[in-house]
């Protein structure tokens, strides 16, 4: 893109009103704003100098319609002038440091000289006035007055009223050289100019007025307040002229400041809030700016976008991680806009002739007319075709889009992927790009963004594409990673008794895209192991210790132990973290980032092939203890049983001993929690071994693919203790959780114990007491989702500028150095975990040999 | 290339943003509960209420906790730490005396425990001593009684000075409240407790005051000063993250903390602290209070020169992070 102008500065200041007059196209004389025809008034504050919102109509001011008019400003002309209400504690400061009598600053003269000079040498910020000691002026000796400031917008002066003209005369009176020691720019910001005399009136378009369907015009709450603050100084103007009593006319002053002051801000404390004909509060103009839904937030900091789409999400395995599958439908809709050179015009000239798709929708001629590419408009535009010329053609495979899913915590939220049209209605998503976005297919919605130029696109693919993203920079290991299913795949490819026919293993090395099959390592049989080989790099080498080296008891179990040498498997079952990690992240480092994608899109077309062969399934039997451990296991929470009595009834007989810092009845929760949890362990340790290691339920676990051992307790044992708050469930009646058990008992069964599985079934207590912790779990994360994202917030507001300049130092906007190196060592994150040499122990070896 | 460069940051990369979202994005996963330390403190503040504590650079922290590790001669054994550990905990008038009222006669009586002095180890003297020092009028000790007859005579001013009186500080560390004798992982006993002075704790010369450590970072910053208060606060984060099993890199810890401490002060992160003090107008605006900063930004005159990454965002610029950091060093034409 070519920038031909920067904004390089922006000056905030005040008006003036002979600003405001110099500015204006219209004065405003009239409280109304269309006549009976629907037609702008003249002098109305729908005049049409300020802009017009009617189709049909042409501004008197630039000649401009709807859409090419922005606007221009009005005024009101105030008879009286008011106090402009979110200035008035600056006012009220300036008439505190200020005399009222000579209006000179309350500091003697060389104070003045003394501030003003570090004023201009950068010193010192808006040094503090501190006249608050003195009795008497220090320029004219007259006593200093009391000011009171009586939110929002009245001020006392010695305890009698002062009126907007008089503060304005004494605020006009102010020498600017004393001004700028207050720390006021005289030049931008006069401080009588926060008296309002000329009302600055916003252009029609800033405020339009909507037509309902029953054709009746409904205005802005902008106009609403205009409307009031003209009609009540009209009748300010009646009453003067008329002679009226001081009293009315300060009356109706009082009023228009009340109408001025909502005009600005409707939340201003102590005074009403003007309200809508139906009751509501009207949003003016500071509720236009302010918070979440306001200018700055929603419109400013985020802006809505062309060229998007949003839809369902499903999963497709058999595409690439970096890419996306996109339906039909929408790659018909959208364009991508391609500059015409001599080297693809014919290309072109096929898109722009096409009637179908993939088809040109528009064409942008070199003078910036854009055409419809019609039947009709084609031979037109095919006459004078050429470079130059730009054609938006529709969406084909292959272009590059953005994908994105709210909310968008951290960067993998969008990336950068490639378009795969394909049929059906939804987003294609490959299951392994899953962790990044957060996204499971029960529903979810995500974003596609259409890259609109050249050097967008080459950003996004450079720095946004799926594979540039596997390592996340948060911890430096893959986060982009097969899981669940894919990892059970590994583990039964690669265990020791996974063994293949050649048909098989040929089938499995094609689903890979592999077209050379190795030598059988097992006779006629090929190992998992050896076909997995296949897709590893040569240059890998990994020792590490399996996640299942202590599940199974056998140390020496060939599986536990994983060891790569050169690109071979040599012993071990993958499971999760040396499948996600050691192995993915090592490619990533060792080959880059697309050979880790390649990595990741061939080892699972190739997994789930053995996966969806061999099939792995959970049933009811999976969690079966069988009748031996049942009975086990209820002889086990009797005994628990008994021990808490045992421990209830060393309270009551004050035995029990008492824990440092608790009080006894402390004491006896903290050892009945201890109890409860040591049943829950043992009845795990049951568990585990009745179901084994051969239960796929339990495998799953082991291997990090799903579930947890937790969750076989839970269903095949006991749902164990309940609580809130950490503590067992002491809410509900006087003494109990429920009716159904005596007052201030204290076992385990009436304080939340569930002693069902949840393959028997919880008793009717037992759910409610299980709902009981459950619902504690729900408040808490709807708290937790609130906090941590305004936590979020803070954070990126206070770090976003900060950024890594080329001697490696951290600097925010400012320049302001934060680190010397980032870090400290002016490492990357992502590559910090980079093993830089082999495993000690496959070094030594390859020596030996 | 050498292993070093190959893993160095690149030129532009937006350190900022990735810091925040790497210690942001795992509060979503965060638990909300609090954390026992048995016998010492309950409900220490965990997960994400604690990490918004320190992001917040409170005052005080809800619970604050040090440990206490001892010179060489008193970890070795429990009972030497335990001596030790008693003579850290402070010890306040209620707990060796019993404190009372006598509205009718207008004074206070306390009532001193002889069991319970014996045990803390004090003089009964030296009690009274305490209590003149604070109450000043009137103060009669005899035997295990001292008689306080306050000057007011209004009943609520009495209720209030007895309540004074209970928390008079007898013996001990100020403000440390409970202490443990914990056995540490490497067999040597360490103290800890609840409630926090480091000041007085470093001039203990039977702790080993390279190693005491409290949680209280704006204390840490007090005492030892900023560059230590910044590594408390690298220390704590981490510490917060780790024990929810959420991995995240120390590099970004340290920089949110170099970037709450760069000023000397422990600054929070939020409009109080280092968002109120941006550069920019807009940004600043944009953030909280906008109504605010823009009526000071056009009394002052102020300028918005455009440099952070928000303000070119409302303006619809190029953002000076990454790709966008790089500028043409000769003007052309």
């Amino acid at each position: 893109m070519v920038v031909i102008k920067m904004v390089d500065r922006i000056k905030f200041s005040l008006f003036s009103p002979e600003m405001i007059r110099k500015m204006s196209s219209a004065k405003i004389t009239v409280p109304d704003t269309y006549n009976d025809d629907s037609y702008p008034i003249d002098g109305g504050l729908m005049d049409l100098r300020m802009g017009v919102i009617d189709p049909g109509l042409k501004c008197k001011v630039c000649g401009g319609t709807i859409r090419s008019c922005p606007g221009h400003y009005g005024h009101i002309e105030l008879v009286r002038p008011v106090i402009h209400p979110e200035f008035s504690k600056v006012i009220f400061f300036i008439l505190k440091s200020s005399c009222h009598s000579c209006k000179r600053l309350l500091l003697h003269q060389d104070e003045i000289d003394e501030l003003a000079r570090r004023i201009e040498s950068d010193l010192e910020e808006e040094p503090k006035a501190k006249s608050k000691k003195r009795t008497e002026c220090p320029h004219c000796k007259a006593k200093i007055a009391e000011i009171k400031l009586l939110r929002p917008t009245s001020f006392f002066k010695d305890g009698l009223m002062m009126l907007p003209t008089e503060v304005r005369d004494w605020l006009a009176a102010i020498p600017d050289r004393d001004l700028k020691v207050l720390g006021f720019d005289p030049h931008y910001a006069r401080p009588e100019w926060m008296i309002i005399t000329a009302l600055i009136v916003p252009a029609v378009s800033v405020r339009p007025s909507i037509t309902l369907e029953t054709g009746d015009r409904s205005e802005d709450d902008l106009t609403h307040k205009l409307v009031d603050i003209m009609r009540i100084n009209q009748r300010l103007e009646a009453n003067i002229n008329a002679g009226a009593p001081q009293l009315i006319i300060e009356d109706l002053w009082e009023l228009v400041q009340y109408h001025v002051t909502t005009y600005f801000n409707n939340e201003t404390s102590n005074i009403p809030p003007a309200r809508h004909r139906s009751g509501r509060p009207l949003k003016t103009l500071s509720q236009r700016l302010k918070g979440k839904e306001g200018r700055f937030r929603y419109n400013l900091s985020g802006k809505r976008v062309n060229f998007s789409a949003r839809t369902v999400i499903s999963p497709d395995p058999n595409i690439s991680i970096s890419e996306v599958g996109i339906p039909n439908s929408v790659a018909e809709e959208m364009t991508v806009p391609i500059r015409v050179t001599s080297w693809n015009i014919e290309e072109c000239k096929k898109y722009v002739l096409s009637d179908e798709y993939p088809k040109a929708e528009y064409v942008i001629r070199p003078d910036g007319k854009r055409i419809r590419v019609t039947a009709t408009a084609r031979e037109e535009i095919l006459t004078t075709f050429g470079a130059g010329y730009v054609v938006e053609r529709q969406l084909i495979d292959g272009d590059t889009v953005l994908f994105n899913r709210q909310p968008s915590l951290h960067r993998v939220s969008i990336m950068c992927h490639s378009v795969r049209v394909l049929p059906g209605k939804t987003f294609r998503l490959n299951p392994v790009v899953c962790p990044p976005y957060n996204a499971d297919f029960d529903g979810d919605e995500m974003n596609l963004h259409v890259i609109q130029n050249e050097e967008a696109r080459v950003e996004a693919e450079m720095l946004m594409k799926v594979h540039n993203q596997i390592i996340s920079p948060r911890h430096g290991h893959a986060i982009i990673k097969p899981q669940e299913d894919y990892v059970s795949g590994a583990y039964f490819f690669t265990k020791q008794s996974a063994e293949f026919s050649r048909s098989e293993a040929c089938q499995l090395l094609a689903m890979a895209g592999i077209s050379r099959l190795p030598n059988p390592d097992r006779g006629e049989m090929f190992s998992g192991k050896l076909i997995f080989s296949m897709l590893l790099p040569k240059e890998l080498n990994i020792k590490v210790k399996s996640k299942l080296q202590k599940a199974k008891d056998s140390s020496d179990d060939p599986d536990s132990l994983i060891v790569i040498k050169n690109g071979i498997m040599v012993s071990g079952a993958l499971e999760s973290r040396s499948y996600e990690n050691e192995i993915l992240e090592q490619i990533f480092h060792t080959k880059g980032a697309d050979e880790a994608r390649k990595f990741i899109d061939v080892s699972t077309h190739m997994l789930l092939d053995v996966i969806s062969k061999q099939g792995l399934s959970v049933s009811l039997r999976n969690y079966s203890v069988g009748a031996e451990n049942s009975k086990k296991l209820l002889e086990m929470q009797d005994d628990m049983k008994r021990e808490v009595e045992a421990a209830i009834m060393q309270f009551k007989n004050k035995t029990l001993e008492r824990s440092p810092g608790l009080s006894l009845r402390e004491s006896l929760e903290e050892k009945i929690m201890q109890i409860t949890s040591r049943a829950r362990e043992s009845a795990g340790t049951m568990v585990e071994r009745s179901l084994g290691f051969d239960n796929t339920a339990i495998i799953m676990a082991k291997i990090g693919a799903r579930g947890s051992l937790l969750n076989a307790i839970q269903m095949a044992a006991m749902v164990g203790q309940q609580a809130v708050r950490s503590k067992r469930l002491t809410r509900g009646y006087r003494g109990r959780t429920l009716i159904h058990f005596k007052r201030n008992d204290l076992g385990a069964g009436a304080r939340g114990f569930v002693f069902s599985s949840f393959k028997t079934g919880l008793s009717p207590t037992e759910f409610f007491h299980h709902s009981m912790g459950g619902r504690e779990s729900l408040v808490n994360t709807a708290i937790r989702t609130a906090r941590s994202g305004y936590m979020q917030r803070r954070l990126i507001n206070a770090l976003q500028d900060m950024v890594v300049m080329q001697d490696l130092s951290v600097r925010d906007s400012r320049g302001v150095i934060v680190q010397f190196k980032f870090g400290g060592d002016g490492q990357d994150p992502i590559k910090a975990n980079i093993k830089t040499e082999a495993p000690e122990e496959i070094k030594r070896e390859e020596h030996d040999a | 290339m050498t292993t070093k460069s190959k893993k160095q940051i690149e030129v532009g990369e937006a350190v900022g943003i990735v810091a925040a979202q790497s210690i942001g994005e795992p509060g979503t996963q965060m638990t909300m509960r609090t954390f026992h330390y048995a016998g010492v403190a309950e409900q220490v503040p965990t997960g994400l209420p604690r990490l918004i504590e320190l992001v917040d650079a409170r005052k005080e922290p809800k619970k604050p906790i040090m440990d206490i590790f001892l010179k060489e001669e008193y970890a070795a054994s429990e009972e030497k730490a335990k001596a030790v550990a008693k003579d850290i905990e402070c010890t306040t008038l209620d707990k060796v005396a019993y404190v009372e009222e006598d509205f009718e006669e207008k004074k206070i009586l306390i009532t001193l425990e002889p069991s319970e002095l014996e045990t803390e180890g004090v003089v009964a003297s030296e009690v009274a001593k305490k209590v003149k020092a604070l109450a000043g009028s009137h103060v009669e000790h005899k035997d295990n009684v001292i008689t306080v007859k306050p000057t007011t005579s209004s009943l609520r001013n009495i209720r209030r000075l007895t309540n004074k009186l209970k928390q008079v500080h007898i013996k001990g560390v100020e403000r440390i409240s409970r202490t443990l004798v914990v056995k540490g992982k490497d067999g040597k006993y360490f103290i800890r407790t609840s409630g926090s002075n480091l000041a007085t704790l470093m001039k203990n010369p039977k702790v080993d005051t390279e190693r005491l450590y409290t949680n209280d970072v704006q204390e840490t910053a007090r005492v030892l000063g900023i560059e230590a208060a910044r590594n408390a606060l690298v220390r704590e984060i981490k510490q917060v993250l780790d024990m929810q099993n959420l991995n995240v890199d120390v590099r970004h810890c340290m920089l949110l903390a170099d970037a709450m401490t760069m000023g000397g002060e422990i600054k929070s992160i939020g409009r109080h602290g280092l968002s109120g003090e941006k550069a920019g107008v807009l940004a600043r605006a944009a953030f909280e209070e906008t109504v605010k900063h823009l009526i000071n930004a056009a009394t002052h005159g102020d300028d918005d020169k455009l440099i952070g990454v928000t303000e070119n965002i409302i303006i619809g610029q190029t953002v000076p992070v990454g790709t966008g950091l790089v500028r043409l060093k000769v003007k052309l034409g």
